[in-house]
């Protein structure tokens, strides 16, 4: 039994770390739905706007998803406080992106905070990852 | 001639581990604070710093130096838990004395780069080589200390970028 559920366990997390961005597109889309029963569609021009929107910070910086990512998201980016060197954001250039739910859940959660000083909603995930998925 | 060669060689790494310790990559590593401790910046080695400056850096990552870098409950008292074990307290060694000794028993400085051995040890780096497009600020280990990622300080791996 015990090894039973620790095959069950390893699976599941095989799964969760294997999923293609678009059943993590599909879970997003059933809680859009949830929050917001008008919910039509995710919108990738919605989600490059969101991509290069600058903002100013309340520290005086202006800032955008794009001063960590660059303007391209094809291309490797530079985080803007420390210098390292960021693998690119799209799918087409990064296999690996939007693959790992629980990393995904994470930047968001901390990006959206440092550059917006507020959560993503859904919607604007959704938009987001649809807009960096229709980079070819 | 061989084993000569060897013993010399073992003779020469004891000598640079004696004198200064430079190396210091923690005795056992950790996936979870070698994954999510260098997203953003090079791991820093945990023996840099006294177990309560980690505990207070880690009970405030929601603001880590301007930034987010919170972490989920259980993966943080990993993390937590692995940086206090291998802590200049833990650590020992001449290098782990040095940090601890320049410091007052209450201070939890949150910054290697402003604790006084750092200080100290890098005087001979003028101010403007810091501001270099390539190294940015002291934080920056790797720009210089090309070993820095595998925990090795020693001098003949200094490269300073132009
Ligand atoms: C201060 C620098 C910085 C800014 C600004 C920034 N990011 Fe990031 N982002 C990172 C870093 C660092 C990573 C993690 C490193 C990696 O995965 O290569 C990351 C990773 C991500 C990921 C994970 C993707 C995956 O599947 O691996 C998402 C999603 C993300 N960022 C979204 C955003 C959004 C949305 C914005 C704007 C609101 C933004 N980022 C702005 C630094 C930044
Ligand atoms: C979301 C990005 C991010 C993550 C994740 C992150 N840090 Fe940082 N950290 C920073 C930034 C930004 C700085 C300031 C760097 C600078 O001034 O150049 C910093 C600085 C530091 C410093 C001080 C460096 C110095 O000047 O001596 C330490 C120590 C540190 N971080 C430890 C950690 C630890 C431990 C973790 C893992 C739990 C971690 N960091 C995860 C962004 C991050
Ligand atoms: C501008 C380049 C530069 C940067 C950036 C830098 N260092 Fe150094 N570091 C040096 C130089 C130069 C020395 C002095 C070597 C000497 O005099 O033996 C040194 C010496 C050291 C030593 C002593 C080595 C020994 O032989 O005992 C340690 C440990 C060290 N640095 C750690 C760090 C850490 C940790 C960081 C990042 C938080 C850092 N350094 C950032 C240039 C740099």
């Amino acid at each position: 039994m015990t090894r039973f559920a620790f095959l069950f366990a390893g699976l599941f997390v095989c799964s969760a770390a294997q999923a293609a961005p678009q059943d993590l597109l599909q879970s997003y889309a059933v809680q859009a739905k949830q929050e917001n029963p008008q919910f039509q569609a995710f919108s990738a021009a919605r989600g490059e706007q969101l991509y290069h929107a600058k903002r100013t910070h309340s520290s005086g910086k202006m800032l955008s998803c794009a001063s960590c990512h660059t303007d391209n998201p094809k291309s490797a980016g530079r985080h803007e406080k420390t210098g390292k060197a960021i693998q690119p954001l799209a799918p087409i250039a990064n296999r690996d992106r939007f693959a790992d739910t629980a990393k995904v859940e994470k930047w968001f959660k901390r990006n959206c905070q440092d550059v917006l000083e507020r959560a993503c909603s859904v919607q604007e995930k959704g938009d987001f990852v649809t807009y960096l998925l229709s980079l070819k | 001639m061989k084993r000569s060669l060897i013993v010399f060689t073992l003779l020469l790494s004891g000598a640079a581990w004696a004198d200064g310790n430079a190396n210091l990559a923690p005795a056992v590593s950790n996936l979870k604070w070698k994954t999510e401790c260098s997203d953003c910046h090079m791991a820093y080695p945990p023996a840099l710093l006294p177990e309560r400056s980690w505990r207070k850096m880690m009970a405030g990552l929601g603001s880590h130096f301007g930034q987010d870098a919170s972490l989920d409950t259980a993966t943080a008292k990993e993390i937590t838990d692995y940086l206090a074990n291998n802590s200049a307290e833990r650590a020992g060694g001449k290098r782990a004395k040095k940090v601890l000794g320049a410091l007052g028993p209450n201070e939890a400085p949150q910054r290697i780069s402003e604790t006084a051995w750092f200080v100290r040890e890098h005087d001979e780096v003028a101010p403007q080589v810091w501001k270099r497009a390539k190294i940015g600020s002291p934080a920056n280990c790797n720009a210089c200390h090309q070993g820095a990622e595998q925990g090795n300080y020693a001098e003949n791996q200094i490269r300073i970028p132009r």
